[in-house]
């Protein structure tokens, strides 16, 4: 099957003209500027390939752990037609399931339910995106969210507490609520980029630790009676989200989908806008590409970490708020984060840190995590194969020489 | 990295004789602080009652007594010893001079003792059992701390130690069961972590990705593959694939019976003795050999490595592969020990405690050892008090590690400075 992939993209890319990527070599003031320059400005071919590599490994290792094909591969000299037809049908068998979760369920009657697994891929979606917008935007300044599950957690607590403790009506409960989710995250991502301002501290390091202490701090609320604990209970949760702050849902009561994939999409035209448009992300980029020259030309460095770390940790504040005002209402928890703080950072490099690229692969993000579930139940295939897949397609990304020397593609000639 | 002068910074530990006043000035005014939080414990909420420390174990020559204070009085002898302390360095800053290592350490011990009379008042505080299984906690975090200290010190940023770890674990708790062997779990293990390792390298020397992405973007494969086959695989054999032997304690004769040492250090399972042989032979391999000495110079300077003949590139593959084959066999602690058993995600991020203790303990490796011994010693303390029901909320504990780092990178304690080509990579040419 990879023989068709391996002479395709090889026409595609003769076709594609490089865009120019500066010689890696003139980065030496800036600790990772060279790397981060080449995340942004690599080129889409790449990406295309790294997904399908990956791809084809989650594929292996379907094939590998599948009961049939280790059956048949006994006998395969005898029978290799019953080898390859489990091969066939396990691999069809996942991806038909994904397909059937992430976009179009054949399965069952009626247009709406067909197509309820492509509006949960974009429930999916939305904090993928706004957390990726956070991370990406951190990326063009240079520096490295890590921190999204701790800001997350910061903001979802935060966002829960104004909803719980307040009784308002809803169009001034759920900005209000939202409001408070961003303010936290901006805040708790804040404190890296004003260390890293004030001491140079490394905000990769801080962001990591920061993590856990939120963790802490969200697990300790949630566990004490008069701050986040639901009264007389002894689980750490807290209770239920009230009607005035629920994100209200797009397309009816059938559909999850809700009003944060909106926010999501209107986060991504507000940072697209604030980076490619105005003055403080023609700062932003400035600091990124070369901190050293940005001040010499009058960038105060120190004021742009913090701006953009408060910028950053607010967009991925709206993702917690997301998940606890419209996804998960059922309560304040510690696993609210839903692991996608990390996630987020695979979405910003796959979206090379530009918005529409975040946009793109958060749909495809979300598209693989939706269909998981379908391909968990329907195929006993272990959700966690996403991870795999996520994780090698940033691998491959990060690693364009290596896509490159895989598929037999020329070399760069700036390279 | 440092904003002070752009003098040449020698690559042994030495510490330069003159101290700038500023930074001397930071240990009498954290122990002023810390003097100052025991005090406050007393003024605010003290507790009424007597502390009792148990200090027996039924294994010794002889039988040591318990100790039983009175809470508050206790607590108010040792705030009165801590600033006595807190006075004497502040005089032997004035003098010109800084504060000895023993008088802090001292101070952090009876500081502990203040603290433990003050939340265990009424109760009695099992001392064997707190030290003794602050160690056993520690091990994973001491092995991942070593690997990430040697990996940092040939100038590549280890953050995948978690996923070493984590994939070491996995590996043992199968390779245990099919071989019927805790050794051949432990092998297996080393191994593994030397594999994540070399992943790293190969995409992070050979391909220059930056090391940060590789290393976090490993951690999510590593948790997402050994989540995969755990599901797939070990979850449908737990018999054949996930029930390893593990290992038992081994008493060491004589070492063993001394009170009070003789349970916490030496009646413990081999790989804690492992351990020890690791630090030992890390700090005298890194400081006291040649291929150390190749070591720190690639990662301090590589560019001028190079100029000498040293082989940048392979020696950080070297170093960072014998990382790995140490921090692996920290994650055979998960499942070889005491509940040998894979679970998913079971290391829980000890690998970013690791980590934290590799630069707490300023990327030397005795230091990062005692950091992830205080880390270790951390997380067990909120075990036992919250068994005690202290006070103290354990989740405040749980913290503690991560805010001492924050505080630790942001300067307050004291210069932290990585090896100065850590995180780069190398390109010839």
């Amino acid at each position: 099957m990879s023989t068709d992939d391996e002479n395709q993209p090889a026409s595609v890319e003769e076709q594609t003209p490089d865009p120019k990527e500066p010689p890696p070599s003139g980065h030496e003031s800036g600790r990772f500027g060279g790397v981060l320059r080449e995340i942004v400005l690599g080129n889409a071919l790449v990406s295309v390939l790294s997904v399908v590599l990956a791809v084809v490994v989650g594929s292996l290792m379907i094939l590998l752990t599948d009961e049939n094909v280790r059956d048949t591969v006994s006998y395969i000299g005898s029978r290799p037609g019953d080898f390859f037809s489990a091969v066939w049908t396990a691999i069809s068998d996942a991806y038909s399931a994904l397909f059937r979760g992430a976009i179009y369920n054949t399965n069952v009657e009626g247009f709406e339910g067909r197509i309820k697994p492509l509006t949960e891929t974009l429930k999916f979606s939305a904090p993928l995106i706004l957390a990726g917008l956070g991370v990406g935007l951190a990326f063009r300044a240079g520096l490295f969210n890590i921190g999204g599950r701790g800001q997350m957690l910061l903001a979802g607590a935060a966002a829960g507490w104004v909803g719980i403790g307040m009784d308002l009506p809803l169009v001034l409960h759920l900005p209000l609520a939202v409001l408070a989710g961003a303010l936290a995250g901006a805040l708790w991502a804040g404190i890296a980029g004003f260390l890293k301002a004030q001491s140079g501290a490394h905000e990769v390091i801080v962001t990591i630790m920061l993590n856990y202490v939120g963790y802490y701090l969200v697990f300790y609320a949630l566990s004490k009676q008069g701050l986040l604990q639901a009264p007389g209970s002894l689980n750490p949760k807290s209770k239920p989200m009230p009607e005035s702050v629920i994100l209200p849902k797009l397309l009816g009561d059938r559909f999850n989908l809700h009003l944060g994939f909106v926010i999501a999409l209107v986060a991504v035209g507000v940072v697209w806008w604030l980076l490619n448009k105005s003055a403080m992300g023609f700062r932003f980029r400035a600091v990124g590409e070369n901190p050293d020259a940005a001040r010499a030309s009058g960038i105060n460095v120190g004021r742009t970490y913090i701006t953009v770390m408060l910028i950053a940790g607010g967009l991925v504040g709206l993702a917690g708020a997301n998940q606890i005002l419209g996804t998960a209402t059922s309560g304040i928890t510690v696993d609210l984060d839903a692991g996608i703080g990390f996630d987020a950072i695979t979405v910003a490099l796959l979206g090379r840190s530009r918005p529409l690229g975040i946009l793109a692969a958060g749909l495809l993000f979300g598209g693989l995590k939706a269909g998981s579930f379908s391909m968990a139940a329907a195929e006993g295939i272990p959700v966690e194969i996403v991870l795999v897949i996520q994780s090698l397609i940033v691998l491959f990304i990060a690693a364009p020489p290596l896509v490159r020397a895989i598929f037999r593609l020329p070399k760069e000639a700036t390279a | 990295m440092s904003t002070t002068a752009k003098v040449p910074v020698p690559v042994d530990e030495s510490e330069p004789a003159a101290v700038p006043l500023r930074t001397a000035l930071k240990a009498p005014i954290m122990l002023g602080v810390v003097t100052l939080l025991v005090a406050l414990l007393i003024a605010f909420k003290a507790r009424s009652g007597k502390t009792t420390f148990r200090l027996a174990a039924d294994t010794d020559f002889f039988d040591l007594p318990e100790i039983t204070v009175p809470s508050t009085a206790t607590v108010a002898t040792v705030v009165v010893l801590l600033a006595a302390f807190t006075a004497a360095s502040a005089l032997l800053v004035s003098r010109g001079r800084r504060t000895p290592v023993w008088l802090v350490a001292l101070f952090a011990v009876l500081a502990m003792v203040g603290f433990l009379a003050w939340a265990a008042a009424g109760k009695s505080v099992p001392v064997i059992g707190l030290l003794g299984g602050s160690i056993a906690l520690a091990v994973p975090l001491v092995f991942g701390a070593l690997g990430g200290v040697l990996g940092e010190r040939a100038g590549v940023v280890n953050i995948a130690i978690d996923g070493q770890l984590l994939f070491g674990a996995f590996a043992a708790a199968i390779f245990g069961t099919v071989i019927g062997s805790p050794w051949g779990g432990l092998v297996a293990a080393m191994l593994a972590g030397g594999l994540v390792a070399l992943v790293l390298g190969f995409f992070a020397i050979t391909y220059f990705v930056n090391q940060i992405i590789v290393g976090v973007v490993l951690n999510v494969l590593v948790i997402g593959l050994t989540s995969f086959l755990f599901g797939q695989v070990l979850a449908e054999h737990p018999d054949q694939l996930n029930a390893p032997d593990h290992f038992g304690r081994i008493p060491i004769p004589l070492l063993g019976q001394i009170p009070v040492i003789g349970p916490v250090l030496f009646r413990q399972t081999i790989l804690v003795y492992l351990m020890y042989a690791a630090v030992v032979v890390v700090a005298w391999a890194l400081y006291r050999t040649k291929w150390g000495l190749r070591v720190r110079a690639v990662g301090e300077h590589p560019k001028a490595a190079d100029t000498v003949g040293i082989k940048v590139n392979r020696t950080r593959y070297t170093t960072l592969l014998i990382a790995g084959l140490i921090a692996g066999a920290g994650g055979a602690t998960y499942t070889l020990v005491s509940v040998p058993q894979f679970g998913q995600e079971m290391t829980d991020g000890a690998g970013y405690i690791a980590l934290a203790a590799v630069i707490f303990g300023r990327w030397d490796p005795v230091r990062a050892t005692l950091a992830a011994l205080l880390f270790g010693f951390a997380t067990n303390l909120s075990g036992v008090l919250s068994v005690l029901g202290s006070p103290v909320p354990s989740q405040f504990m749980l913290m503690l590690p991560y805010v001492v780092t924050i505080i630790a990178v942001a300067g307050l304690v004291g210069a932290s400075r990585p090896p100065a080509a850590d995180g780069e990579p190398y390109r010839k040419g």
